[in-house]
């Protein structure tokens, strides 16, 4: 099918992008790993607050949860968390390449496990609510578990943890962390993508639509909903284990949980790009980070105002975003048609 | 037809003082249309709601084929296969009639893995497709289901309950908001839907000439009470329920 074709080749602009723009703009590397991270925040968004309707304010929370674990882990296999964390970053400890490697590969999938967990265990709580109420109490959620985290000196409290350097130039090890982003925001798109072509999507989507209808036909309503927050929040978690070792240092407030910038992002980025939609979360996140990086350049001072002021004009004049808009104006792009035959069998019906 | 599908026995419920059933029996009889009627306010959807689970009733007991089902909730008594349909339609509105049909199968046996089962076999497909064809939206398969009419959308959303396959369904006002040609299309479906299929059906109206036509019992609701049960005849010529119509109170 046609739709097929311009999934596949969208991916192949995406992963092309990916691999050129590092090597022929290293500079950019940076950038373009926050990107991906975006692009991922974005997407997995969509799943529970696009194609479910239930607005998360508080998927951050999987993010630093992810990010913390795998601090955890990848220091625990070689030292003691509570001894080092003590410290405030004055013990040194020397990870071997081998150590460093295991640590990192086993605190990735432990983040993004640690966090689905979290996930199945708050979910059937925080998705018995519904409308404004789940989106306040997520956000309360994302608020709490960093206020949590905090006080909690096991991790290092406020003063937070110093991660494992890289073995070898700090160069690669940007590489390292850009292409596992990368990896990250290519895998959970083409997941989440999949995932939408099984009843699983048809399920969520009828959630969205009308609940009580959906009860009153008997789905499963609970289990498509937690699963719903699980997907992204396994995604998120790996994530945050892998932005915490590319920060190198992480702490509950501005890295872990970082609820008033990335955690609002990626709702703007998905209402930007059209929420609901396959492709609009990326082409949100990707606009968006644009917009904010020039305006950071170009508007110091303002920046904040920009990002606002796309927000709100966003929110207001143009709630479907830009897909969304792309729908309703040319619905038979999308497949809405009407069906010249009226029969199954094709015979029209010329007699009446 | 062998014996009550849905037994109801004795139940009441009251919303603060206000008293919507009070100890109303009614039996649907199995493979038969038992219709359900009453003025305005007499607590006709409630004794809906009372079945399916919707809120739990104050006394009595529901049972379903010999199962006591008044403590179940929605879901699990629809996937039982006692379905009900809205007095307010409700479809799903942005999605397209197709996806409305595929996602309206049965859930009855579902694991954890059909979670991600695979939609589009084609045996569901036509299924669907026969269906919609039956109530005449095979046309508008892949238009967004909000953006019928009203009574399209009533007529989607009879496919739906359909594509379930279930036991027993539950209409509340099929027929409202309907134009009078398209009714007569309706009630032959209806009536269709109850030979080929065998689903039974338990319907409330209030367009006589339809229930007359469509029902083999009737049971007559008034300010929450049972008033008559019987034939379409004997309900009809009841003077309690012509009283209770007219309101010569």
């Amino acid at each position: 099918m046609s739709a097929q074709k311009l999934d596949l080749s969208l991916y192949g602009v995406l992963v092309a992008a990916g691999i050129l723009v590092p090597l022929l703009a290293p500079a950019f590397t940076s950038q373009m790993a926050i990107l991906w991270l975006m692009v991922l925040m974005a997407v997995t968004w969509d799943m529970t607050g696009g194609q479910m309707g239930y607005n998360s304010l508080g998927n951050i929370a999987f993010f630093g949860i992810g990010m913390y674990a795998s601090a955890v882990v990848q220091i625990g296999i070689v030292y003691d968390v509570a001894e080092y964390t003590a410290a405030f970053g004055a013990i040194k400890v020397d990870f071997t390449v081998e150590q460093y490697w295991t640590g990192l590969l086993l605190g990735i999938g432990f983040g993004g496990v640690v966090a689905t967990v979290f996930a199945l265990i708050i979910g059937p709580f925080m998705l018995g609510l519904r409308g404004p109420y789940f989106a306040i109490g997520t956000l309360g959620l994302a608020v709490a578990v960093a206020e949590l985290v905090s006080g909690w000196s096991y991790v290092g409290g406020g003063s937070g943890i110093s991660m494992p350097v890289f073995p070898g130039e700090a160069a690669s090890g940007s590489q390292v962390f850009y292409v596992l982003l990368f990896v990250l925001a290519i895998l959970a798109h083409v997941v989440i993508r999949a995932i939408y072509k099984t009843r699983f999507g048809l399920a969520i989507n009828a959630i969205r639509d009308d609940e009580d209808k959906a009860e009153a036909m008997g789905i499963h309503t609970t289990r498509y909903k937690v699963t719903a927050w699980m997907v992204p929040a396994f995604f998120m978690g790996m994530a945050g284990a892998v932005f915490g070792n590319m920060s190198g240092f992480i702490e509950p407030l501005e890295v872990a949980f970082p609820t008033a910038t990335f955690g609002i992002f990626m709702v703007a980025m998905a209402l930007l790009g059209g929420k609901g939609t396959v492709w609009g979360p990326v082409l949100g996140a990707i606009l968006f980070h644009i917009v904010k990086e020039v305006t950071w350049t170009h508007l110091l001072g303002w920046q904040w105002v920009a990002l606002g002021a796309i927000i709100i004009i966003n929110i207001v004049y143009f709630q479907q975003g830009i897909l969304g808009w792309a729908q309703d104006r040319w619905p038979s792009l999308f497949g809405v048609t009407v069906d010249e035959k009226t029969t199954r069998t094709g015979q029209a019906e010329a007699a009446k | 037809m062998s014996g009550s599908l849905i037994e109801v026995r004795g139940v009441s419920k009251s919303f603060g003082g206000v008293v919507a059933n009070k100890e109303v029996s009614i039996d649907v009889a199995e493979g038969g249309i038992t219709g359900l009627i009453g003025p305005n306010g007499s607590g006709k959807t409630t004794l809906f709601n009372s079945i399916v689970g919707y809120h739990p009733i104050d006394e009595g007991s529901i049972k379903f084929k010999g199962q006591e089902i008044s403590r179940l909730r929605v879901p699990d008594i629809a996937r039982l296969g006692l379905l009900r349909t809205f007095q307010q339609t409700r479809i799903y509105s942005k999605m397209d009639c197709m996806k409305n049909m595929l996602i309206s199968v049965s859930h009855r046996d579902e694991g954890l893995g059909s979670m991600f089962g695979s939609m589009h076999d084609r045996e569901t497909e036509a299924f669907a497709e026969e269906l919609l064809e039956f109530v005449g939206l095979y046309q508008k398969r892949f238009l967004i289901a909000g953006e019928l009419s009203f009574g399209q959308q009533k007529l989607l959303e009879f496919a739906m309950a359909l594509m379930n396959r279930p036991k027993v369904l539950l209409l509340d006002e099929p027929t409202a908001g309907i134009n009078p040609t398209l009714i007569n299309g309706l009630i032959d479906r209806l009536k269709r839907a109850n030979e080929q299929f065998g689903i039974t059906l338990f319907v409330i109206e209030h367009n006589m000439r339809v229930i007359m036509n469509l029902a083999d019992r009737i049971s007559c609701l008034a300010h929450g009470e049972l008033l008559a049960t019987g034939t379409p005849d004997e309900v009809q010529n009841d003077p309690r329920v012509v009283e209770a119509y007219l309101g010569a109170h």
